[in-house]
């Protein structure tokens, strides 16, 4: 049993990366000198070297779209953007480039690109740094958002991306990267698009992602006491959506409460809460219900980050609605 | 910024025919695709070539068949120069399977594996990064090669292209940026949209060697792009080649032209590239009138056939549609 952070999580997964594939090279914003704005590529430098951990300048359009290129000409990038915010500055290669170029060039071309990003709230740093975007990502046909919320995804779910021949995105969220636990399972490159229950029961279904995959977990313990038994699904993958195993759930659950730190209005679990809709409807007891991020840019102010966000709290109150 | 050789160099007759044939290639395709479109054979965005065939005939050649190459969305020629057969680009136009992109790109996104033909991009200076990565791709695996990158005058207010010479330039990565300065972004002239107009200016401020060429003339633009492989290649580092060209018809079919004057169209076509080649050729003594004649008859055919074949190609099955979306 092999415990660690998830940041030394990710970090030993780059490690082997680079050490394993002469294709590999990371890139990105501060990711050599100084470490990575979240210490992840701490030492990767003095490791491999400037050519192979490589400090790009604040041009997210220009290194992203690099990262496309060298994928495209055989090189297995992993670009580093400091925060999902600062990624909207990349846009256009992402969703004009990376996400089109198999298609539009009839299938002679590939971009197996990974990129990571930081990303949601929870650290006071208001409405530039802190929001949850990644259902923008996750509308994107051509590319793959993978959300990693345990130390052992952190781990096992950069090799797959990397293995795959198609841009994947993931999105680590801020808060995870102190958080300790085993990073053995699976031992090996996740599958990639599956989504996993994290915790068993039979009153109702917490589907959620990332940095909320704990608060629900908290909730989960807390119903518990009450005697409700919640089953947390975490949907790892955002795209593609596995709502197979979120079916499972609910039809052995027959409620379903989703929980996503991005804002409501055509939020990621809206989609899900729609393909429940469309596929699960007769498995339902319960109208589904949200927790989602207050429709506000992240405020700073503590209390009122905390009301922005889903809480245990706020997680437990939905599920007793619906036991209502 | 280093002036182009005033006295081009000497030309050998099966050079000039070659350079005079791909040329008038580019010019009666062009003509070609604009006839299909009004009759309903081709649709979408269709943005000609004509009157900057020059650029494409004289500098896409200069690159090896190692060579990468990014262009934009008026991508014929930059295609055809590249040695892409005209039946693929005709029947990616008519939006067939047997087309270059399979149907899926159209006239704006010609790709091509084979010829390490990028594509055509048409968010302007997209392209941009995209060459960089593909230049950086190459230095990080010690390949000696190098990749050319088209793109407009437009571009040079877009973002991308200063990250992107940024980048070439800390790196010293081997990209040749080919700037084709047709002097209008869609309908706003250069001068109403940019505030400093030499661009060997914007180059230097990155520390990126630069040149500006008449791009009417193909051998100013062959000798200047000649000078820019040799310059980029072997780890010289990015450089920049200005291209003053200018399109004789309208930015696309959809443009009704209306920002600039007939007059100023009529001075431009007085430079014609094709003509002025032509002369220089006759000059020389390398050109008589019979072979004018025979290189519009083999250009006709190509083009006729290009047509016969997209016309007779296979549309792809709509039960394709989702394919290539990923990897299988």
């Amino acid at each position: 049993m092999t415990t660690m952070t998830y940041r030394e999580a990710v970090r030993e997964a780059i490690r082997e990366a680079l050490a394993s594939d002469k294709r590999v090279f990371l890139m990105g914003e501060d990711v050599g000198r100084y470490g990575g704005a979240f210490a992840v590529s701490h030492g990767l430098l003095e490791e491999f070297g400037p050519e192979r951990v490589r400090d790009a300048p604040l041009s997210e359009s220009a290194f992203v779209g690099a990262g496309i290129g060298a994928a495209l000409a055989g090189m297995r990038p992993i670009v580093e953007v400091m925060t999902i915010n600062f990624s909207l500055l990349a846009l256009d290669q992402i969703v004009n480039n990376a996400a089109t170029i198999r298609y539009m060039s009839g299938g002679q071309f590939g971009v197996p690109l990974v990129v990571r990003m930081a990303t949601g709230g929870g650290r006071q740093l208001a409405a530039q740094h802190a929001h949850s975007l990644e259902a923008w990502y996750a509308h994107v046909p051509g590319i793959k958002a993978l959300a990693p919320a345990t130390v052992a995804d952190a781990r096992w779910m950069l090799p797959a991306a990397l293995a795959d021949p198609d841009p994947v995105f993931l999105f680590e969220h801020a808060t995870l990267y102190p958080l300790e636990g085993e990073a053995d399972e699976p031992g090996g490159p996740a599958e990639l698009g599956r989504a996993a229950v994290r915790r068993q029961g039979s009153d109702v279904t917490l589907v959620t992602y990332g940095g909320a995959l704990g608060k629900c977990l908290d909730a989960a313990a807390r119903l518990a006491e009450e005697g409700v038994e919640a089953e947390v699904v975490d949907l790892r993958s955002l795209r593609p959506l596995d709502l197979d195993t979120v079916l499972a759930s609910v039809a052995r659950t027959h409620r379903a409460v989703l929980v996503d730190e991005g804002w409501r209005t055509v939020g990621l679990v809206a989609e899900v809460s729609a393909r429940i809709m469309e596929e699960g409807f007769d498995l339902l007891d319960w109208p589904v219900r949200r927790v989602c991020g207050a429709e506000a840019p992240m405020p700073y102010a503590k209390h009122l980050e905390e009301a922005a966000l889903p809480s245990p709290d706020s997680i437990v109150a939905a599920v007793r609605e619906t036991l209502a | 910024m280093s002036a182009a050789p005033a006295v081009s160099p000497a030309l050998d007759r099966e050079q000039g025919l070659a350079l005079l044939r791909e040329l008038l290639l580019i010019r009666r395709f062009e003509e070609k695709a604009a006839e299909l479109y009004s009759l309903g054979k081709i649709r979408g965005f269709l943005h000609l070539y004509i009157g900057e065939e020059a650029v494409a005939t004289g500098a896409v050649p200069a690159l090896g068949p190692e060579d990468a190459l990014v262009a934009t969305y008026r991508d014929h020629g930059h295609a055809l120069a590249r040695g892409l057969p005209a039946a693929s680009l005709m029947a990616e136009m008519y939006g067939k399977a047997t087309g270059c992109s399979r149907g899926r790109g159209g006239s704006m996104h010609f790709f091509d594996a084979e010829r390490r033909f990028y594509g055509g991009y048409a968010i302007v200076g997209g392209g941009l990064p995209i060459a960089v990565g593909l230049a950086l791709a190459d230095k990080l695996t010690g390949r000696d090669r190098i990749t050319g990158c088209f793109f407009g005058e437009g571009a040079v207010v877009e973002g991308e292209f200063h990250e992107s010479m940024n980048l070439a330039a800390l790196w010293r990565l081997p990209v040749l940026f080919l700037c084709e300065n047709n002097l209008y972004a869609m309908g706003t002239a250069v001068e109403r949209s940019q505030a400093q107009l030499d661009l060997s200016l914007r180059a230097q401020g990155y520390g990126v060697p630069s040149e500006s060429v008449d791009g009417m003339d193909v051998l100013a633009v062959r000798e200047a792009a000649r000078r820019g492989v040799e310059a980029v290649r072997g780890g010289g580092g990015p450089y920049l080649v200005e291209f003053r060209t200018y399109r004789f018809r309208a930015h696309s079919m959809a443009d009704p032209d209306l920002y600039r004057t007939k007059e100023e169209i009529e001075e431009w076509q007085k430079r014609d590239p094709i003509r002025l080649f032509a002369a220089v050729l006759r000059e020389q003594g390398l050109l008589e009138d019979a072979e004018v004649e025979e290189l519009e008859r083999s250009v006709a055919e190509e083009i006729d056939a290009a047509v016969a074949e997209a016309e007779a190609a296979p549309w792809e099955p709509v039960g394709d549609l989702l394919k290539d979306v990923y990897a299988a």
